[in-house]
């Protein structure tokens, strides 16, 4: 073909992948798959002109290209930097990329509440596994958080600002998908907030999608609130010949009962297809639907837990195979047969002992 | 090398030299005539990258090189945006330049938009002073009725409107893209870059932002030739530059130095500052706006090397940040024995939270940690390890946001604990005499 | 409440939007906040809602920019609002005195209105003017130099 883009390769934490010139490093290493991804909190591909704002996805540019290899000097964000042939990107590889990031965790989660007990959002929550997987368990900041009270903003839309780490995801949603945005970022620095200024609600048909977008409990849907944990709903794919959008949508049961109704997303928690408020608010009876089956959940997301059976948890059979292989060529010398008191006198043991001190009383001076 | 050439304030002191019939009469707008008359923009921009000028706002890139990335596809407009945020802590050399010569400003943007082949310019001052707007909106009326702006001046066929743009209270809009996000009528959020404002710029169209003593250096490149000024100042920082001197010495003000004047003679002779205030001494310096890393008097006056250190780009950065500093802004603040760089630096750390623009998390989160921190320390409630993490806080900022004000933030930070850090830990170990009024950890002996 | 621009206003703001390209009348927004705030002392929400009129754009568009910006007055102000510069530079200057001085004769705190409705206090940063500190601003004009005596004179001479 003629117009064919030319691909160029780029290599991320030692995989080489050939992607179309224009493609990002983000979208590179996606095609890749999750082991080298950038974690996203801001950038969400279906929405225009999103991303850098979150500086979660800050990778290193170790070449820039072939034609000039020189490292680039900052750590760039890598949803909104362009890949160029012969880059080599470090991502998960590179310590300065994973203190930095740690960094970004701990700068997201000083002004938040921390309430995932009590947050609908908890266990879908984009925050949760950002920081579960990039960040460090202890918090450095004793300071007053700055707080906000709930909005409700429209009768389907709860604002928890405390919750919101500044995206703009519901802003762009706002922006592209409805004729009047009414919504949007008030104030600057650390007391900017989403808001309506004065009170406004949410009317067009497509507002619902805001609290698809939010990667985090800040927006949710109020018909759905409280109704249960994500973790013991379970979701399955389901569509409807709607009028105004393409009515391919994920119902959430309880039991027989369907709790809310959201969009389909892929693997990166990316809305596939948005969906209206009729779909999302009004047609909560699973006649309303032509069901068509269990919707795919990650293997490793609470939403699986206990739900399909063990064939669901059912481990590849290369794993198997090579998990077999290794266990047999454990050569574990251990005497097992020594007495307790004997354990104790060993350097093994001391030098344990002494790690747990430091551990324990690292606790101490904490408090 | 001339120590007392005047390219930009030559005329400040002639009364009525705000107007267009007086700056007319002492040689004002004779570069346009010789720009618009006698050469070619690309002749001009070629003069300009001669002079080896490097943009005053405080990044110092050449101006010359900004000048020749812009953008220039067919039917497309371009722009020229004159930066005239003026809002860095210690900096008022602009304000002093607008409202004393708006005339050398206008003339600037009218021979720099011939240059760079754009028909509306704007001059994008901060809102604050609101006053100097309408000093220049008169001056650009003067120039108008004079035939030296709008639609075919001195019959050469160029048009050019000239456009001043008050802002509305923002640090952050003298970033350019968030000046242009601004401009546009938006909030001040810096654009992610690339692209940069060269290829897509003010209406996603090429646009130069310069600063505007840059702007106000062309008239004289033009009518003295690039190489003439490239003549001026030493190595690399050629030129002269204005200084905004504040903070305790005895002639705070705006000076316009020839780049390589040596410090002791800039902050000593009753020519310039004149030395510190009668009966005090030297503590620190910030040489270059607050943002700059703070020098103590020692290394400010000699590098680490125990060379005189001179008012240049390179000598003020010898050294790195480790020993050195930069020339910035040239938004120059003297400190005395009585200062209290906790208070100080908690003071620059509550600016830059107040102006953070709240988009990147580093930022917007960080700028507020480490004020909440420093407030902490200087009212008598911090802990030994809040040094260290208000270190790592900053370094965490320092090169992972979208824009410099995350740098700006840290390094004001960063360098106050490097080269005062026993104050600090003498802040937190005596809480009861340092928060006393007036109490300045001075080493051994404590002046309260 | 409806708001509406004097005709010497309408005439100035249809002027400003004139100034920019076709279809970018929205740079006009910040002038324009400006103008109102001259004629109405504050920019409440009905004064945005009928500047995006103006501009022909959402009014959720003004009141992002107009609570960026930190000129705007959100809610009503005395009749002289003092900025007063908190900085470093002019706390080097004297500021910080000085500005205990100016609040002590107010009898107000920062963020304060007298109950007369003379006066309201604003702290601000930086008004680029550190070599002439310390300094406030009236509306368009600069104070500078300030003393205790001088901010003393200022109020008196206001006050009357």
């Amino acid at each position: 073909m003629e117009n064919e883009v030319p691909l160029i390769k780029v290599t991320i934490d030692g995989q080489e992948i050939r992607v179309p010139v224009g493609t990002t490093i983000m979208e590179a290493a996606r095609q890749i798959g999750p082991s080298v991804a950038p974690p996203a909190m801001c950038y969400y591909k279906p929405l225009q002109g999103s991303g850098g704002k979150c500086r979660a996805c800050l990778v290193k540019v170790a070449a820039g290209s072939e034609k000039d290899p020189r490292p680039m000097p900052k750590l760039v964000a890598s949803c909104i930097t362009g890949a160029q042939d012969g880059m080599v990107v470090e991502n998960f590889t590179n310590p300065e990329v994973v203190e930095a990031r740690k960094g970004v965790v701990e700068f997201l989660l000083i002004n938040h509440p921390l309430d995932c007990p009590v947050c609908d959002q908890a266990g879908e929550c984009h925050l949760q596994d950002f920081a579960f997987e990039n960040g460090v368990g202890e918090k450095r900041f004793v300071e007053e958080k700055r707080t906000f009270e709930p909005e409700d903003i429209g009768d389907k839309v709860q604002l928890h600002m405390n919750r919101c780490i500044l995206c703009y995801r519901c802003v762009y949603t706002a922006n592209q998908l409805t004729e009047k945005r009414v919504h949007g970022v008030m104030g600057r620095g650390d007391h900017a907030q989403i808001s309506t200024y004065i009170k406004n609600s949410l009317e067009s048909d497509f507002y619902g999608n805001v609290i698809d977008v939010c990667p985090v409990g800040a927006l949710t849907d109020k018909t759905y609130r409280f109704k249960s944990r994500v973790w013991f709903s379970k979701p399955v794919d389901a569509h409807c010949a709607c009028e105004k959008c393409s009515g391919k949508v994920q119902v959430w049961y309880k039991g027989d009962e369907v709790i809310r109704v959201t969009a389909r997303k892929n693997q990166w928690g990316e809305v596939e297809d948005f969906i209206c408020n009729t779909c999302r608010f009004d047609r909560k009876k699973t006649s309303d639907w032509v069901i068509e089956g269990p919707s795919k959940v990650a293997r490793n997301s609470v939403i699986a837990q206990n739900k399909y059976g063990l064939n669901q948890g059912k481990k590849p059979e290369f794993a198997l195979n090579y998990a077999a292989k290794n266990f047999k060529g454990i050569d574990d010398a251990r005497d097992y047969n020594q007495n307790l008191d004997e354990i104790k006198k060993s350097e093994d043991y001391k030098a344990l002992m002494q790690k747990n001190d430091k551990f324990f009383s690292k606790e101490k001076s904490l408090k | 090398m001339a120590n007392d050439i005047k390219i930009l304030t030559e005329h400040i002191n002639i009364p009525g030299i705000e107007t267009f019939e007086v700056y007319r009469k002492a040689g004002g707008y004779n570069a346009v005539e010789k720009a618009i008359k006698k050469m070619s923009p690309d002749e001009i921009v070629e003069e300009v990258k001669k002079s080896g000028i490097r943009g005053r706002g405080g990044a110092g890139f050449p101006m010359g090189m900004k000048w020749s990335f812009l953008a220039k596809p067919e039917g497309v407009p371009r722009y020229l945006v004159c930066n005239a945020d003026e809002s860095e802590p210690g900096t008022f050399k602009d304000h002093y330049l607008m409202k004393n010569l708006p005339h050398l400003l206008i003339e600037g943007m009218i021979v720099s938009s011939f240059a760079l082949g754009a028909n509306k310019s704007f001059i994008y001052v901060r809102g604050e002073l609101m006053y100097v707007v309408r000093i220049l909106e008169k001056a650009i009326e003067e120039a108008k009725a004079a035939g030296f702006l709008g639609k075919n001046i001195l019959g050469s066929g160029y048009d050019l409107e000239l456009v001043v743009q008050p802002g509305g209270g923002a640090y952050i809009c003298g970033e350019e893209t968030a000046l242009l996000e601004s401009l546009e009528g938006k909030r001040g959020n810096p654009r992610n870059k690339p692209p940069f404002p060269a290829v897509k710029g003010l209406y996603q169209s090429p646009t130069v932002v310069n600063n505007v003593e840059s702007i106000a250096n062309t008239p004289w490149v033009i009518n003295h030739g690039g190489e003439e000024y490239a003549k001026i100042g030493i190595g690399r920082s050629t030129g002269t530059k204005l200084i905004s001197a504040s903070g305790h010495i005895k002639n705070p003000g705006v000076y316009e130095i020839t780049l390589g004047l040596p410090v002791d003679e800039f902050m000593n002779s009753d020519q310039y500052l004149g030395g510190i205030r009668d009966g005090h001494y030297l503590k620190a310096v910030v040489a270059g706006g607050s943002s700059v890393p703070i020098l103590p008097a020692n290394l400010f006056y000699k590098t680490a090397n125990g060379e005189d250190r001179l008012m240049s780009y390179e000598s003020l950065s010898d050294g790195g940040f480790p020993t050195g500093t930069m020339l910035g802004s040239g938004g120059f603040i003297a400190m005395d024995e009585t200062t209290c760089i906790v208070r100080n630096t908690w003071n620059f750390s509550r600016f830059y939270h107040h102006e953070s623009c709240g988009q990147c998390s580093p930022c917007r989160e960080g700028t507020g940690w480490m004020e909440k921190v420093l407030h902490r320390i200087e009212h008598g409630h911090g802990t030994m390890s809040d040094i260290d993490l208000l270190v790592d806080v900053a370094k965490k900022i320092e090169g992972n946001t979208i824009c410099p004000l995350g740098d700006a933030a840290a390094w004001p930070v960063a360098s106050a604990i490097r080269h005062f850090r026993d104050e600090f830990e003498w802040h937190i170990n005596h809480p009861n005499e340092a928060t006393k009024p007036g109490a300045v950890y001075m080493g051994a002996e404590i002046l309260a | 409440m409806s708001v509406t621009f004097t005709e010497d206003k309408l005439k100035k703001a249809q002027e400003i939007i004139l100034r920019y390209p076709e279809g970018r009348q929205k740079s006009a927004l910040l002038p324009i906040l400006h103008l109102a705030q001259e004629q109405f002392g504050w920019v409440s929400s009905d004064t945005m809602d009928y500047v995006a009129g103006l501009l022909s754009i959402t009014p959720v568009e003004v009141y992002e920019v107009a609570t960026f910006y930190t000129m705007f007055h959100l809610e009503p102000v005395g009749k002289h609002v003092i900025e007063y510069c908190r900085t470093g530079p002019c706390c080097a200057m004297g500021g910080e005195e000085v500005f205990s001085h100016l609040k002590t004769k107010l009898g107000i705190k920062a963020n304060e209105t007298t109950s007369d409705g003379l006066f309201t206090l604003k702290e601000v940063e930086c008004l680029a003017a550190c070599g002439w500190g310390p300094c406030f601003q009236i509306r368009e004009k600069y104070f500078m130099h300030l003393t205790n005596q001088k901010v003393d004179d200022i109020i008196e001479e206001l006050s009357k």
